[in-house]
């Protein structure tokens, strides 16, 4: 029964998991699966979020939720400006993309150092009420735990994620994001800028940082290098999500948190690095359009 | 003259080993064999990067193979350094050969992402393996009197040709270093490079045209890594401990794509004058201001390398030079 009962929990808390990868992913599926840009600081961008709620919370006593969803405008604003960047000095001139990689990586040691030097190297919290505390029950003679503070992420992410869904499903502005990932010359015979929605599109993705690093400093504790070992986790997600895909992204976050917390569970934490990367090799060599994409790899 | 280069290089050689013998102050051995072992990295790096247009976002993971593959040789049978260089220059080529594999069929930001991964999972497999020291790192013992083909190389009582480990190895990442840039120089003006130039180009033009290009892309692969093993292998006799996030520190990322892109990637002589200015000014950064600093100055100047002065600095010089 113990054997059973050690999966059973595993499975829920990777279930929970992934819920939290997904709102780290989800951005990030925006911006590289329907616009192409590679965005590799997103999780370092994160991790400032994180840093930003941390104070909210320590200084005025916000709820980190609530900090989260205050600070979001900043990063829409923030991912305005980086595209205008981008767009400026590599899309417009359609110089090799992989130039535009390099900017962002250079982004990321910018963002890195700059937190390092006003937060320095310790591990930081939040305080609120549902953090340090569990949801235990017994069912059939085996007792499950949740602790509160993954709950939370996992509420907060999948509202987050199906709000986003529906909005890139009906509205104007999200059909027009799927147009520009296919044909952007039509939308722009159809009387739409393509450079506008792409502009907005990359700005909503980025958005999504604010709360995604509210969740992460409930989840766990921050410093700024941490965003580098989500790295891995993001891409792995949106890879095997299928580029463009955002239902996919969602249910590869969730075969990713389980993966991670299974592997956890029975061969110890300091192995779950291994399994995102693991998966994003594993669907490179076999399946490289991903579990929904359709999209064009080579 | 037909042998210019090479006889530079000898010269250059030649001036590495007055200078070990010179007794000038350690500080100096220190920065020098720094940004000595920057030449071979990024130079290692611009072979796959500039030539071929995929970016190696792996520089540490290659390294710290190269650091841990030397280890473990002096933990099993304390292994001579050239047999620690050579071996992990092929575990690490071995490992570019598998990565680049799965994922150079892909577009480029394939390769790259996996890459930067690679070097945090490699990271994770080190932490796990006790015999190597696992995360609490773990110290080296230099020979006390090491002999190559049976010549005495270093006697702390003289008589042999080097008075300290520390010149000996300095040396040895100077003729690496300049070992790395002949290589390079070589692929640049010979088949291979005209070859990664037309991927870089235009990929789907190249494989019309008849280039192999995933042939191609995985020799560079192949090289690039064996050169950061190699580079990576005198770590841990250098320093005399290593532990994973010293092996593994992505500051070599970083400095390995800024130095070539700062200098300029299309000639063998960009990442050499990239490694050798950023290098040295991150050596005075160090001492003078903090390391935090340092890294602050090389994103800023990559940033501001591949938006404004994509061509690097050589380029920039070509271009007036017209």
């Amino acid at each position: 029964m113990e054997f059973t009962e050690l999966l059973l929990n595993a499975l829920l808390a990777g279930i929970m998991l992934g819920g939290f990868f997904a709102a780290l992913a989800i951005g990030l599926s925006i911006c590289f699966g329907l616009l192409d840009t590679v965005n590799i600081a997103h999780p370092t961008i994160i991790v400032g979020a994180a840093f930003c709620t941390f104070l909210l919370n320590d200084v005025f006593g916000i709820d980190p939720i609530i900090a989260g969803i205050l600070i979001t405008p900043l990063f829409f604003i923030l991912g305005l400006g980086i595209y205008s960047l981008y767009y400026q000095f590599f899309e417009k001139q359609s110089a090799e993309a992989l130039r535009g990689l390099a900017f962002f990586f250079g982004l990321l040691f910018i963002a890195e150092v700059v937190m390092i030097m006003t937060f320095g190297v310790d591990h930081r919290l939040v305080s609120a009420p549902y953090i340090g505390n569990s949801y235990t029950a017994v069912l059939a003679g085996m007792e499950f735990a949740i602790p509160y503070r993954l709950l939370a992420a996992f509420v907060v992410a999948s509202a987050m994620a199906i709000g986003l869904q529906l909005y890139l499903n009906k509205s104007f502005f999200g059909r027009a994001t799927s147009a520009v990932h296919q044909d952007m010359m039509a939308l722009s015979l159809m009387g739409v800028d393509p450079v506008m929605v792409k502009r907005v599109a990359f700005a909503l993705g980025l958005s999504t940082c604010g709360l995604a690093g509210a969740l992460m400093i409930i989840v766990i504790p921050i410093e700024p290098a941490v965003g580098r070992f989500f790295i891995g986790n993001v891409f792995a997600i949106v890879v095997l999500g299928g580029l463009g895909s955002i239902s996919g992204t969602l249910i590869a976050a969730f075969i990713l948190g389980i993966a991670e917390s299974v592997v956890s569970t029975f061969f110890g934490p300091s192995w779950a690095p291994a399994v995102s990367f693991a998966i994003l090799l594993g669907v490179l060599a076999f399946k490289p359009t991903g579990l929904f994409g359709s999209g064009d790899t080579r | 003259m037909r042998f210019k280069f090479e006889i530079g290089c000898v010269l250059v050689l030649l001036a590495a080993f007055i200078f070990t013998q010179s007794g000038i102050n350690r500080f100096y051995y220190f920065a020098g064999f720094a940004i000595l072992q920057y030449v071979m990295i990024s130079t290692a790096w611009n072979i796959l990067g500039g030539y071929g247009g995929y970016i190696n976002f792996g520089t540490a993971g290659f390294l710290g193979v190269g650091s841990y593959t030397a280890v473990a040789m002096i933990e099993f049978y304390s292994a001579g350094i050239v047999e620690q260089i050579i071996v992990a220059g092929i575990i690490a080529g071995v490992i570019g050969l598998s990565i680049g594999f799965f994922t150079l069929r892909l577009k480029g930001v394939y390769f790259a992402i996996a890459t930067l991964a690679l070097a945090i999972v490699l990271e994770t497999f080190v932490n796990n393996w006790d015999y190597v020291g696992g995360a609490a790192g773990v110290s080296i013992l230099p020979p006390r009197t090491p002999e190559l083909l049976g010549i005495a190389i270093v006697d702390r009582k003289g008589g042999a040709i080097f008075n300290n480990n520390k010149e000996f190895l300095f040396f040895l990442m100077a003729f690496l270093a300049i070992l790395s840039v002949w290589v390079a120089r070589t692929i640049e003006k010979g088949k291979l490079g005209r070859g990664l130039n037309a991927i870089k180009d235009n990929e789907e033009a190249a494989e019309c045209m008849g280039v192999p290009t995933l042939r191609l892309k995985l020799t560079a692969t192949v090289i690039s890594g064996a050169l950061m093993g190699m580079a990576g292998a005198v770590f841990p006799s250098y320093l005399t401990f290593v532990d994973p996030p010293t092996a593994f520190n992505l500051e070599f990322a970083i400095n390995s794509l800024a130095m070539p892109m700062i200098g300029g990637t299309f000639t063998w002589i960009g990442p050499v004058v990239g490694s050798i200015l950023l290098g040295t000014v991150q050596q005075v950064a160090i001492v003078t201001i903090s390391s935090e600093l340092n890294l602050l100055i090389i994103g800023v100047l990559l940033v501001f390398f591949v938006t404004v002065a994509p061509q690097g600095i050589v380029g920039w010089f070509m271009k007036k030079n017209k």
